[in-house]
């Protein structure tokens, strides 16, 4: 374990970047995706903490983003939401059940050549707001839906 | 191995409709059975791309439902161009499968 650490220090000083982004907290070990999963968004239970962990600021309430869920929704487990974005640049469509234990569902990265849209499937624990977060043009906007949940998904 | 993706994608003008079915457990990690609490089995990471390039790349939680269901628009698409969908989980399970874009009726 020691000589393991003696090797990472070394190595890290060895290349300066790498010990920097480490020091940051943005290298996280066993990442084997384009970009690292958030964990610390993922795992925080209120949403302003996933705000910040997500570096979301300055939200702007948008009716360009559309919303389509239903509005009771019987089995909590299956609640299908899709999101429709007009805002021209769309990057990021951020997925929010409120009421659920971690609240953030899911983020999506568009990249050039993706539709401001994407559809999914989320489970939500209890009768919640769903808020949608679009990023734009490095701007965040944001719509939420209420959803009546009757029979809770997170069992 | 994980099972296959069902992925469809259809030509509607110049954008092709993606939908995919992923089949995936997605356990929450509180789910209780009698042997005791299933573990937190999830994916993380779900890629899609168009003739090799990504276009979506998608973070998710365990708050995305049993065997996920993802619909993503891919603008300036053909028939016949590649899209390919790469998901990996929180055990480090992955799956790749790849489909042509049809024309649309």
């Amino acid at each position: 374990m020691k000589q393991l650490r003696r090797n990472f220090l070394k190595l890290s000083s060895g290349a300066g970047a790498i010990a920097a982004v480490a020091a940051a907290g943005l290298l996280q070990t066993g990442s084997t995706w384009a970009a690292p999963w958030n964990k610390s968004g993922f795992e925080s239970k209120a949403v302003a903490d996933i705000q910040k962990n997500l570096g979301v600021t300055n939200l702007i309430d948008s009716e360009d983003i559309v919303i389509t869920a239903p509005d009771i929704a019987e089995n909590g487990a299956i609640v299908p939401v899709a999101v429709t974005s007009k805002i021209p640049n769309t990057q990021r469509i951020i997925i929010i059940a409120e009421n659920n234990p971690f609240p953030l569902a899911a983020s999506f990265d568009l990249m050039d050549g993706a539709e401001g849209y994407v559809s999914t499937r989320i489970k939500m624990g209890k009768t919640s707001a769903v808020r949608v977060i679009v990023k734009a043009d490095g701007k965040f906007y944001m719509a939420t839906k209420e959803v009546k949940v009757t029979v809770g998904g997170c069992g | 191995m994980a099972d296959p993706m069902r992925i469809r994608a259809k030509l509607q003008g110049d954008t092709a409709d993606v939908r995919i079915l992923m089949r995936h457990p997605m356990e929450t990690g509180t789910r209780k059975t009698s042997s005791g609490v299933v573990p937190l089995h999830f994916i993380q990471s779900v890629i899609v791309q168009h003739n090799g390039k990504t276009v979506l790349d998608a973070q998710w939680s365990q708050a995305v439902s049993q065997n996920p269901f993802l619909g993503v628009r891919v603008k300036g698409a053909k028939v016949g161009d590649k899209i390919s969908v790469t998901w990996t989980d929180n055990k480090g399970d992955k799956r790749t499968d790849e489909v042509a874009v049809a024309a649309g009726s």
